[in-house]
């Protein structure tokens, strides 16, 4: 064990479980303070390997700090600050500190240089993130934190099993670049486990049911953290895994198709998640240098205009309590700043020059182009004009503007949120538009040596055109894409409606045995016992009452020839009692001597 | 509330505006077929004046009309399916 190395998420932990002792009046500068601690912390680590900790057998690796794991430590600890900024008002403790404990695990995987410790801060994310989700204390937020938790859980387990059975073999549990392409069952398992949590299809029906639940600022901290920390173990684990390619591809397409049917703008804004990792993933199966610089940019960038996009989403649910597209519109007036950074966010989505998409997902496709896969080209941007379409078109155009008149209340509600969500977003927008404008700030950062220029006359007009056009292909369509009051069945249809027929199924046998115990009961218990009832009733009826009756009448048709011979005359009735007690004793005396 | 106004001033003009962004995509296809090098494109095909400009048109209409024919196909449905 070496000397003390000072764990980011260390910081974050405790800072986090101190929360309920901080008095009210300096919170706030606490809740602002540890995560800027964490960012220094983050950006004055040193490339190396620190915080080996023997345990048992296992050595476990906290603090591996190399270029990969840098970007990702300190976009995730910048992202901590804004969002925690963006839900500095919310006055339950117990949100912060799930949000912080999910960030120090999203943190800690980073960082972990083992499969072990990898896998412990895997599962803290997922059980203090559920949090976030049940916060919203909404009836359905129950069972979607429930369904997300078991969705994870079942991830985990996927992932533990792959572990145990890849270290088993290689002896060792360090977390490495895998043998991708002579993958082992254990190496699948692993990338089961990883997908699950990148909401790689077919294990993303998770992602829009818990985003779209969450409260309005537990969104903002889940749709940077959980996807990316996956995208990063991708980056790790299975660059060059060929299978990532079609299925980032999907993804990316699946996102877009998803987001056109979506009435929720949360919801929609999740699908657009799936879709952008779906960029990554590829980038990651393409697994060349420029892919894999591209996928960490794309995540960099994707967690700024992401986070900042569902700020915009998230202060229009804050303050309207409203994230249907059916229950809002011309909104303008009333939150035209708002409108402004959600607009930035989804030109940055969209990739269009100057913002952050545009320096960062290009690099994705100019890999696919460059390896001549360009099917994968062209695909991602198609993709592309369906982000633009959705993100920097549709969100925007049917909550600010459209033809729908929302309620009046909705309306009387609506106004700019708090200073400090405004101030997040406004940071967020700024990082955003900077990233774009300013390459070498990302670039540099990247694992990889940057051979790339995305300002180039020719990829200017591309990407433009394809844009602009697609614009052009949203106003004369309108009509078509007018929102509708539905929801749309995705995977997640097989556990929701599928956990319903396995109760039915439980349920049936149960009440068929149940019905026929009821029946056996009947046949073999109540029947003989009814049977024996009645004999028991004749008996009683017949021989007891008989008897009883019987006696009775006896004795009254004694008493009756008693009275007929009683005539009341004492000297008859004397003599009679005599003659009786004659013959008696005349008969004791012929029986005894006989 | 300077941007209220800015943008109620652009609302206004709705007319203006709508013709003056024709007038850039007209532009656009203009320089992309006379003065962008196509020297870094990576297809033929992409050769083509205005290649991206129908791609992204036909693109964008194809996914509307696909992705709403696939939610009409029976994806889509009543909010409250899942409710007990």
């Amino acid at each position: 064990m070496n000397s003390f190395w000072l764990h980011p998420s260390l910081i974050l932990i405790l800072g986090a479980l101190l929360i309920p002792l901080v008095p009210a009046r300096v919170k706030k500068a606490y809740l602002l303070l540890i995560p800027a601690l964490v960012f220094a912390r983050t950006i004055s680590l040193g490339i190396g390997v620190f915080g080996h900790v023997e345990f048992l057998d296992w050595g476990l690796v906290f603090g591996r700090v190399d270029k990969l794991s840098l970007i990702f430590g300190y976009i995730m600890s910048l992202m901590c600050i804004l969002a925690t900024l963006y839900g500095l008002h919310v006055k339950e403790n117990t949100q912060h500190i799930a949000a912080w404990i999910y960030v120090a695990g999203s943190i800690g995987a980073i960082y972990a240089g083992d499969f072990i410790t990898l896998f412990l801060f895997w599962e803290v994310m997922a059980f203090s993130s559920v949090f976030l989700i049940w916060f919203r204390r909404r009836p359905e937020s129950l069972s979607a934190g429930l369904r997300y938790l078991l969705v994870h859980v079942a991830g985990g387990l996927a992932l533990l099993a792959g572990i145990v059975l890849h270290c088993r073999t290689q002896g060792s549990w360090s977390f490495n670049a895998l043998d991708v392409h002579n993958p082992t069952p254990a190496i699948y398992l692993i990338l089961i486990g990883f997908m699950l949590n990148a909401a790689v299809p077919p294990f993303h029906a998770w992602l829009p049911d818990a985003y779209g639940e969450a409260t309005f600022n537990g969104s903002v901290f889940m749709c940077a953290f959980t996807t990316k920390t996956a995208v990063y173990a991708l980056c790790r684990g299975f660059a060059g895994m060929e299978i990532l390619v079609p299925l980032g591809v999907i993804m990316a397409l699946y996102g877009v198709v998803y987001a056109v049917l979506e009435n929720d703008c949360r919801r929609l804004l999740a699908y657009h998640i799936i879709s952008q990792v779906g960029y990554m993933v590829a980038g990651v199966g393409l697994g060349t240098a420029m892919a894999i610089n591209g996928a960490c940019a794309h995540a960099f960038a994707h967690i700024l205009y992401k986070g900042l996009l569902f700020m915009g989403c998230g202060a229009v649910l804050h303050m309207t309590g409203e994230s249907k597209f059916t229950e809002l519109g011309g909104l303008w007036k009333k939150m035209p700043w708002t409108f402004v950074f959600t607009l930035i966010g989804g030109l940055s989505i969209s990739a269009f020059p100057l913002f952050s998409g545009f320096v960062s997902k290009s690099m994705i496709v100019a890999a696919g182009f460059e390896e001549h896969k360009y099917w994968v080209g062209f695909l991602l941007l198609l993709a592309s004009a369906g982000t633009f379409l959705h993100t920097g078109l549709k969100v925007p155009y049917f909550i600010w503007f459209g033809k729908n008149q929302p309620k009046a209340e909705v309306l009387n509600r609506a106004a700019e949120p708090p200073a400090n969500m405004m101030a997040a977003m406004g940071i967020a927008a700024a990082l955003c538009i900077f990233i774009g404008c300013y390459t070498p700030y990302l670039y540099k950062m990247l694992p990889f040596p940057v051979d790339y220029q995305p300002y180039t006359a020719y990829h200017i007009s591309e990407t433009l055109q394809i844009l602009l056009f697609t614009g052009v292909g949203f106003f004369l369509l309108l009509a078509k894409l007018k929102p509708e009051p539905k929801i749309s069945l995705d995977l997640d249809w097989f556990y929701r409606k599928g956990g319903r027929a396995f109760l039915w199924i439980a349920r049936k046998p149960i009440q068929a045995t149940d019905t026929i115990v009821g029946e056996l009961y009947r046949f073999a218990g109540l029947v003989p016992l009814m049977k024996t009832a009645r004999l028991a009733a004749l008996f009683d009826n017949g021989v007891i009452d008989g008897m009883v009756d019987g006696l009775a009448q006896t004795i009254r048709g004694l008493s009756r020839r008693l009275r007929f011979a009683q005539r009341g005359q004492m000297q008859e009735n004397l003599a009679f009692a005599f003659a009786v007690a004659a013959l008696l004793i005349v008969a004791f005396v012929i029986y005894s001597y006989r | 509330m300077k941007l209220v106004q800015f943008i109620e001033f652009l609302r206004d003009r709705l007319k203006t505006v709508v013709r003056i962004c024709f007038g850039l995509l007209a532009l656009l296809i203009l320089v992309d077929a006379f003065l962008v090098d196509k020297g870094t494109a990576h297809t033929r095909i992409e050769h083509l004046p205005a290649f991206w400009s129908i791609f992204g048109f036909l693109g964008c209409v194809v996914i509307i009309i696909a992705s709403k024919w696939f939610g009409h196909a029976g994806i889509m449905t009543r909010e409250d399916y899942y409710d007990e």
